[in-house]
């Protein structure tokens, strides 16, 4: 009771305006946690519709923030946005991979490729590629391979198969991924080939087969060691799949261009635009599902907020025959409803980043990372709606005499 | 009496009510617009992920190997077998015609560009633009303005019965040539309609109607290559089986899903002499991305369904709360515990069903506005869901009231009636 001032009153007036302008913060405080003591079902209703509001908004909010970086890489999986070829045909200088790598800098897979046509023993068109089967790996992973040729291939066939003297002599072969509608060509029974390129013969062995339903499904390749030191033709093609927004890639796109400016860098439009449409639809879906259902938690609080404080109309009607001012009426139910809006949205906040991490988990393999950036929206719309639902019914019940109410009428 | 009870409570509390029915109502439109948004989101996407191009090849079946680098044709243009194009309508026949959106053939041949008495070899690629076709009664437009919407016309498309190409824009610049410019290829004097913009190999080549390309190859009717774009259904265990090793019902199931395999399978028995296969980076990324963005919207629909029961029975909860009083004059009065129920829960099951009818409406508005705004394209709901929305208004607003309804009934009608509770 230390918040009452004991000074002596000397009138009936003196003693309102005493009361009125003491500072009454220890009674205050008293009143609201008893409030929420006393009526702890119907408080615990309240805040337990304010909680669910604010984890279903975080949880909304915190997706939709981050389905965008979610579903891009879902996009990478498409392969390279950008390509990067030396002008008019011509072969990349010898630090252009180098130079791209410095560029992405973890941003994403540069994946190298050189090409030439060559020709098998009867005298066929066949294209060779060389490649980085690695980089290949991550970058086009819709590549349905059999077998990946192994990069020390003398390596791991010493470990294990030497018995056999044929695999003894294909020891030092290098080893081919070979397209599925190349094979019927080259190696229709899966034999060892030789391929031949401006007199330069090869002999290779078939690791295994490729198929793409493009262009690669007619094509041999080589790794890129093997491939140069047959034909001595350097890498014409990087491929890149670099991740981020467009601004992002527009930016690597820009700094490609300044590191390599012997080359052409171009985006492959027709993924780029397709990857904008998808993840504008997206985003656009979400938003409106986000606005629906924040809408309907929003709803949930109202009425549940309002049915609260209309049931406590006695308490607000004995506060008022004590002599409360309306100030002090107002100020004691906001507060209330501002506490319990932010206690529910802390919490709500925590479930909400909960319910985010375990939908991506779900659904994208990958937990969504918590957004704090959300939790000052969320505080505040758990706040606005709060005091709303607290003002509407006391500006109501403030027209109506205590004694009415206290009739129970 | 039971009956003028609940009349006299809706006749009396109409504001109470419209409160409750309005909470109901907004709960139903919700779930309604999101149910039909999470079916229909599937058709929506795909449809999108056709911008990024066909993802079904269809090329003769005893071709010689390709020979391209960097889209650049190297192998003999009269080389290797061709399709007919008089087989293409038949794309429209075969069983999933539906989920074909458009197929363009193309033909690629070798040409010669004279100017300013200078000769350069080029590639003229012959397609369809926007060709009206028929198969039987149904006609249908088709070409590489559906098949690649990525590719940007600076001036107007050819008409497919002219004789006007595109120029690459890199060739065009390269030639300082613009729209409307005669030049000369292979002989032929050839009106620009427009500069193509493709951001791939197309950007150095002439690209024109089909029968121009035929023409200059002197083999009417031939087709090297064809590509289709088709609505599939991200594959699974069984769109991975090799149809040969299927028994009778296995086969027809797999033939009657649209895997992107068993298309390939139905457009390689309509046409002859043909080899189908999907474009595995088109096919098969585009079925990742759709079971995400399905997967997504399934668990947000969950959201929005759970935040609109918890709305709904906050509502209801509150309804009952607030007439403790009438429930203590109803059981002072005599009443048992279960006629005092049996009112509530005819008062909410009517609620329910009002709130049902007038959300279902509603909902169904607002997935067209969502449709319309955001795809472009109409989202309706089926009526079969009609029942089920109804049955799940009415067991919500059951089970929010079950609650609020048992305490009632279990309060002491002398508390009750003084207000103290």
């Amino acid at each position: 009771m230390s918040g009452f001032t004991p000074e002596q009153p000397h009138s009936a007036k003196d003693v309102a305006a005493g009361r009125a302008n003491a500072p009454h913060t220890s009674m205050f405080v008293r009143m609201l946690v008893r409030a929420a003591v006393l009526r702890r079902g119907r408080a615990a209703s309240a805040l337990f519709a304010m909680v669910v509001a604010a984890a279903v908004a975080t949880a909304m909010l915190n997706l939709y923030v981050d389905v965008q970086a979610k579903l891009r890489r879902e996009f990478r999986n498409y392969g390279a946005n950008i390509i990067v070829v030396g002008k008019d045909g011509s072969s990349l200088p010898a630090d252009a991979l180098t130079q791209a790598e410095t560029v992405v800098a973890g941003r994403g897979v540069v994946a190298p490729f050189a090409l030439v046509v060559a020709r098998t023993v009867d005298g066929q068109p066949i294209v060779v590629a060389g490649a980085d089967f690695e980089r290949v790996r991550q970058l086009d992973r819709w590549w349905s391979v059999s077998n990946w040729p192994s990069a020390v291939p003398t390596l791991r066939q010493a470990q294990g198969k030497l018995s056999r003297v044929e695999d003894a002599r294909e020891m030092g072969h290098p080893q081919a991924l070979v397209g599925v509608r190349a094979l019927a060509v080259v190696s229709p029974k899966n034999q060892p080939f030789d391929l031949e390129f401006q007199g330069h013969k090869i002999h290779l062995t078939s690791a295994g087969t490729v198929q793409t339903g493009a262009a690669e499904d007619s094509r041999v390749y080589l790794s890129l060691p093997d491939f140069v030191s047959w034909t001595g033709v350097q890498p014409s093609t990087i491929e890149v799949a670099a991740t981020g927004s467009p601004e992002e890639i527009a930016g690597i796109m820009r700094q490609l261009e300044q590191a390599i400016p012997e080359a052409d860098v171009k985006p492959v439009r027709q993924i780029m635009e397709g990857e904008a449409r998808v993840l504008g639809k997206t985003r656009a879906t979400l938003l409106a599902a986000a606005a629906l259902i924040i809408l309907t938690a929003a709803l949930c609080v109202l009425s549940t907020l309002m049915g609260w404080v209309f049931d406590r109309r006695r308490d607000f009607a004995i506060m008022k025959a004590l002599g409360a001012s309306d100030r002090l009426l107002n100020g004691f139910f906001a507060a209330e409803a501002a506490a319990l809006g932010a206690i529910g949205a802390v919490v709500g906040f925590v479930f909400g980043i909960g319910i985010a991490a375990w939908i991506g988990r779900a659904n994208f393999h990958a937990p969504v990372v918590p957004r704090f950036t959300v939790l000052p929206f969320v505080l505040a719309g758990s706040i606005v709606v709060t005091l709303l639902s607290a003002i509407l019914p006391i500006s109501l019940l403030r027209r109506v005499q205590p004694a009415v109410i206290l009739r129970g009428e | 009496m039971f009956v003028r009870l609940v009349y006299e409570s809706f006749r009396r509390q109409k504001r109470r009510k419209l409160l409750a029915g309005a909470a109901i109502t907004l709960g139903v439109t919700v779930a309604t617009a999101m149910i039909a948004v999470a079916t229909d989101i599937g058709d929506k996407m795909n449809r999108e992920l056709r911008t990024i191009g066909a993802n079904l090849l269809v090329t003769p079946q005893e071709d010689t190997l390709d020979v391209e680098i960097g889209g650049v044709n190297l192998k003999p243009p009269s080389d290797g077998a061709f399709l007919n194009e008089a087989d293409l309508p038949k794309i429209k026949g075969t069983f999933w015609h539906n989920n074909i959106t458009g197929f363009a053939p193309v033909l690629p041949v070798n040409v010669t560009l004279e100017r300013d008495g200078k000769t350069e070899n080029l590639t003229l690629l012959g397609t369809y633009f926007a060709k009206k076709i028929s198969f039987g009664k149904e006609e249908f437009t088709t070409g590489v303005r559906s098949t690649h919407p990525w590719w940007k016309v600076a001036g107007a498309w050819p008409e497919d019965s002219s004789r006007d190409v595109l120029l690459g824009e890199r060739l065009a610049s390269r030639l300082s040539a613009k729209t409307g410019d005669e030049i000369a290829v292979s002989g032929r004097q050839l009106r620009v309609s427009g500069i193509l913009s493709t951001g791939a190999a197309e950007d150095d080549e002439v690209v024109g109607p089909i029968a121009l390309a035929q023409e200059i190859l002197g083999k009417p009717g031939a087709v090297r290559r064809v590509y289709v774009s088709a609505l599939t259904k991200p594959e699974d265990a069984l769109g991975r089986r090799d149809p040969k090793s299927m028994s009778g019902p296995v086969y027809d199931r797999w033939y009657c899903s649209p895997y992107p395999q068993s298309i390939a399978y139905q457009l390689q028995e309509a046409i002859p002499h043909s080899h189908a296969e999907q474009i595995r980076q088109v096919a098969q990324n585009e079925g990742a991305v759709l079971t995400r963005i399905e997967g997504l919207i399934f668990l947000v629909t969950l959201a929005a369904l759970f935040a609109s029961a918890l709305a709904v029975s906050a509502a209801m909860a509150t309804a009952i709360f607030e007439r403790r009083a009438e429930v203590g004059l109803m059981k002072a009065l005599g009443a048992g515990r279960f006629a005092v129920a049996s009112i509530f829960f005819a008062e909410a099951t009517l609620l329910a069903l009002f709130g049902g009818l007038v959300g279902f409406a509603a909902g169904g508005i607002l997935a067209q506005q969502i449709g319309r705004s955001i795809f472009n394209s109409e989202i309706t709901i089926s009526p079969v869901l009609f029942p089920v929305i109804l049955a799940i208004a009415v067991i919500v607003t059951f089970a929010g009231s079950a609650a609020a309804i048992r305490k009632a009934v279990g309060l002491d009608p002398v508390f009750a009636l003084r207000g103290e509770l």
